[in-house]
Formats: structure tokens, C-alpha cells, sequence
């Protein structure tokens, strides 16, 4: 267990040398936020009928959206990429830990560190200036708090399975490109879920995206109270479960049909 | 001029070359692009499906406008591949290379690469536009397809000049300042929607510092040949496309400013 957070603490010490990178990062995300927001602005005066999301609601969720973006699998370990191409994943594979586990506590790392140093900044401005809203009762808040908790953890098994996918396509680009865009639709990160047409939310609510935005952020606009949140949190660590399992038994055929280059 | 038209080609004839030499992994990469870039439009389209209307354009005419910067967008990203990887070289010493060579570095940088596989997100937004053209029954005469070229080649090249400008900034910074993707990727996504249900201050900023409106909405609002709720005069919305090519010649200006002003990093 020691070992495991010894990679943790030090692959989050490294991703948080990035600061002006995240500086940049939060000015670019004030700026796709406001974009966001004005377009729904102009889509509600457009509409007289009433809407499942309220306009103020929609404003708090777009900051949600942009102070947590990090967070969602939408990148591979780039190290470990490297790693895969030159062949030194070999080493990795000789470390007495499980490798699953291991590569589990990296991309820990690397969904924390760029989230604490954008979502803080980015939520403070936008409570400030931008319309954003604290959750209506501390018991949303609390439920929104273990929402985003079993979030990270389903977004990181997604992350692990971009990783090990690079084991079969040396470039990496298809799943990893596949899976990202595919997050973005299904999770409710672009549009809010209840924005969907009815037979669209039937199968968005049943699939594994639903727990990384939907759940934590309508949690926290109390549009979900919290009361119900149980069933949402049992579904959400059911699919972190089978997405951990399918990633094990994934690595464990790719380790096996693995060829390290000599050279 | 010819000369170095002619070296140009063979950068490129190279560059693709060596990108069809694995056709199989090329194919893939295209058509994951297509479909990724496809799965964007999903956002409009079930955002019109809520609301019906975007203040009064309708959902054929937003495509238009989509299709359009998709298109732009798509061109200049494939042919500014060395400028969007500059940072890196100057951080390499690399572009001392370049300033040995007797030709202009602006143009071995463009010849770096043509990247072919953003040809998914191009024909992604050609077929949105085609959509969007179709259901509004527009009359093609030959005056509104050279606008449209011209709306296409004037975009284009305002969204290099932007590129340029980024790579310029490496000069003093020795790195990609992420802070212009609000106005390369920003703009695109900002631009896919007409310019006017925007706030002021957006709209000013895209018309006054960088005029994107001026490739991605005015000359728009003249194809589909309806009154600019902006109020920008008709000739206007004509002539405008050629502000983007006046941008890239500025921003070469500055490039050469930066060139100037160059020293090695040495590692």
C-alpha cells in the first residue's frame, strides 16, 4: 500500500510543476465557458416553453463543467505512452506490484493535480463575477462531494483503458480520441443530460458516462435531491467495478502478447 | 516566387508521402476524425431539438455557418502543422537549422507538413454545409459561390495568421501560450453559431481584434442573402473576406520581427 501512494504523492508532484501551463489553461477556460453560456442565453430568450434546466442553473453547471473538465478521461498517460513505444514498459512490468493498480495510482495523479490547480481558481472567479451559485443545502453539497469522489474513481478506470489500449495500437489514436469525444456527449459535459430528447435519456441514463458529470453536478444544483442519490452512486461504482475488471483482463491479454523491441 | 512555390510543393509532395506510406493507419485516423468532429454537431442538433430556434435562425442556417469555419478551420490546421509544433523546436535549438538555410523560415515552417488526416473534419463540415445549403434552397449564382470561396480562402487564412502570431510569441516566451486556443479553437467554436446572438463585447472583440466575423459571419450573412441583425452594410459583407488575407500578411510581418529578435536557447 506504501508503494502505491509513494507513486501517487510523486506523479502529483511532478504534474503540479505545470503552473503556467494551468494559468493559461483557466483564462482559456473563462473564455469557452462564457461562450457556452451566451449561447444558451441566446437559446432560452429563443423559447418561451418551459425547460427541464433553468437558465441560472444552466450557468452554474457550464462553471461546474469548466472547473472540472481535467477531470474527465480525456487523455492518456503520455508517459506511459513513451513507456510502451521504447519498450522500457518491460521495467514496469518486472516492479513487484500489480501493474493494473500501479497504473491505476498514476492516472490518480494525473486527473487530481491539473483539476486542483484549474477547478479552484476557475470556481472563485466565476462565484465571484460569473454567476455561479453555491449548492441550495449542505446536504447537496455533501452528496455532490461523493458524487465527484466516485466520479475520479470511474474516470480513472476509462483512463486506464485508453492506457492499456495502447498496448495493441502502437499511435494510440483511435480508442484514445474515440473514448474522449464519446465522454463529452454521453457524460452531459457538453449539453446537461435532461436538455436530451426523452428516448436519448433513456440510454444516456443507463450508460457508465452518466456517473462522471450528471451525477455529481445535478447533485449539486439540487436538481436531483440528495436523497436519491443512492441508486445513482450504487450504478456509479457497478460500472467503476466493470470497467476496473474489463481493464485487469484486458492487461493481462496484453501482457501476454506483449514483444518488447530489443534496441 | 516560383522558386519558392516549387519548393513548397515538393515540402508537401513529401510530407504526404510519408503519411500514405501506412495507408491502413491513415484510413482509420481520417475516419476516426470524421466521426469525432460528427459527434459535435450532435450538440446542435439536440439543442435545436430543445429550443426550436436560435433567435430566429433556424437550424439549416446555424449548419452553414458550421460547416463553413469547420471547413476554414480544418484547411489552415492541415497546412500550419510546423507553425503549431514551433514552440518545441525553438525549445530544441532546432530553428537555428532553418535560419541557415537560404530560404524564408516562414516557408520551411509551412512546408513542415500538410497534415491529411484532418481531411475527416473537412468533409465532416462540408457535408454539415451541404446540408444546411440544401434545405434553405439558396439560388447558386456565381457571385455567391465566389463569396463562398472567398469567405473559405479569407478564413483560412485568418486562422494561420492567428497560428503565425501564436508561434511569433515563442520567440519570447519559449513556449505555446495555451491562452490563443481561446482564439484558434475558441473562435471556431464561438463562430459556429452566428456572431449575432452574441453579447457586444464578444461580438467587438471578433469583429475589431481578431475579425473573424469578418471571414466566418458577414460574408454568411450575404450567402444566405437575409438582412445582418448587426447592421453591417451590404458591400460590406462582400469585400470582408479579404481582412483575412490582410491578417496573415500582418502576421508574417510580425513573424519576421520575432525572427529578428531570435536568440538560441544553445541546448
Amino acid at each position: 500500500m506504501r508503494a502505491y501512494r509513494a507513486l501517487i504523492s510523486a506523479r502529483f508532484r511532478m504534474l503540479l510543476q505545470y503552473r503556467a501551463a494551468a494559468i493559461g489553461g483557466i483564462g482559456t477556460q473563462l473564455f469557452f465557458g462564457l461562450a457556452m453560456i451566451m449561447a444558451y442565453e441566446a437559446f432560452y430568450r429563443s423559447s418561451s416553453a418551459a425547460q427541464p434546466m433553468s437558465y441560472r442553473d444552466i450557468v452554474t453547471y457550464v462553471w461546474l463543467g469548466q472547473a472540472f473538465l481535467a477531470m474527465l478521461p480525456w487523455n492518456v498517460d503520455t508517459d506511459l505512452r513513451a513507456l510502451i513505444r521504447s519498450g522500457a514498459v518491460a521495467y514496469e512490468m518486472l516492479r513487484p506490484m500489480d501493474l493494473y493498480w500501479a497504473w491505476y495510482c498514476r492516472a490518480l495523479a494525473l486527473r487530481i493535480a491539473p483539476t486542483l490547480l484549474r477547478a479552484i481558481p476557475v470556481v472563485t472567479l466565476a462565484m465571484l463575477f460569473l454567476g455561479m451559485h453555491l449548492p441550495p443545502t449542505p446536504a447537496s453539497a455533501a452528496a455532490w462531494a461523493l458524487g465527484m469522489l466516485g466520479s475520479l474513481f470511474l474516470g480513472c478506470a476509462f483512463t486506464m483503458l485508453m492506457n492499456i489500449s495502447l498496448l495493441w495500437t502502437i499511435s494510440g489514436e483511435g480508442i484514445t480520441t474515440l473514448i474522449p469525444a464519446l465522454v463529452l456527449v454521453c457524460s452531459g459535459m457538453n449539453i446537461p443530460l435532461p436538455l436530451f430528447p426523452a428516448w436519448a435519456q433513456r440510454i444516456l441514463y443507463w450508460l457508465p458516462f452518466r456517473g462522471l458529470i450528471d451525477v455529481p453536478f445535478r447533485l449539486y444544483l439540487g436538481e436531483i435531491p440528495p436523497g436519491e442519490a443512492g441508486p445513482l452512486f450504487l450504478q456509479q461504482m457497478a460500472w467503476t467495478a466493470a470497467l476496473i475488471l474489463a481493464g485487469r483482463w484486458l492487461l493481462s491479454r496484453g501482457k501476454r502478447r506483449l514483444i518488447v523491441q530489443g534496441g | 516566387m516560383r522558386d519558392a512555390l516549387y519548393l513548397y510543393g515538393r515540402y508537401i509532395s513529401a510530407s504526404v508521402r510519408g503519411q500514405m506510406a501506412y495507408k491502413a493507419s491513415f484510413i482509420m485516423l481520417t475516419l476516426g476524425h470524421f466521426v469525432i468532429t460528427g459527434i459535435e454537431f450532435i450538440t446542435i442538433i439536440v439543442l435545436f431539438a430543445r429550443f426550436g430556434t436560435l433567435e430566429g435562425w433556424s437550424i439549416a442556417e446555424v449548419s452553414v455557418f458550421y460547416g463553413l469555419v469547420a471547413i476554414t478551420f480544418s484547411l489552415s490546421d492541415a497546412a500550419a502543422r510546423g507553425f503549431d509544433l514551433f514552440a518545441d523546436m525553438i525549445k530544441a535549438g532546432d530553428f537555428d537549422r532553418l535560419l541557415v538555410r537560404p530560404r524564408a523560415t516562414a516557408l520551411q515552417l509551412a512546408g513542415q507538413e500538410l497534415t491529411l488526416r484532418r481531411i475527416g473534419r473537412f468533409t465532416q463540415g462540408l457535408v454539415v454545409f451541404l446540408w444546411g445549403a440544401s434545405q434553405l434552397h439558396l439560388a447558386w449564382n456565381a457571385a455567391r459561390i465566389a463569396l463562398t470561396l472567398a469567405a473559405i480562402l479569407g478564413g483560412a487564412c485568418l486562422f494561420y495568421g492567428i497560428i503565425v502570431l501564436q508561434a511569433t510569441l515563442a520567440f519570447w516566451t519559449t513556449e505555446t501560450l495555451e491562452i490563443v486556443n481561446s482564439v484558434t479553437y475558441g473562435g471556431v467554436q464561438t463562430t459556429q453559431y452566428p456572431l449575432a446572438i452574441y453579447r457586444q463585447e464578444f461580438q467587438r472583440f471578433f469583429t475589431y481584434v481578431i475579425p473573424l466575423a469578418c471571414t466566418c459571419y458577414f460574408p454568411i450573412v450575404a450567402i444566405l442573402g437575409r438582412p445582418d441583425p448587426l447592421g453591417s452594410p451590404e458591400w460590406f459583407r462582400w469585400v470582408s473576406p479579404a481582412v483575412g488575407v490582410l491578417f496573415l500578411v500582418l502576421s508574417l510581418q510580425v513573424w519576421k520581427v520575432g525572427v529578428r529578435h531570435y536568440t538560441s536557447t544553445g541546448s
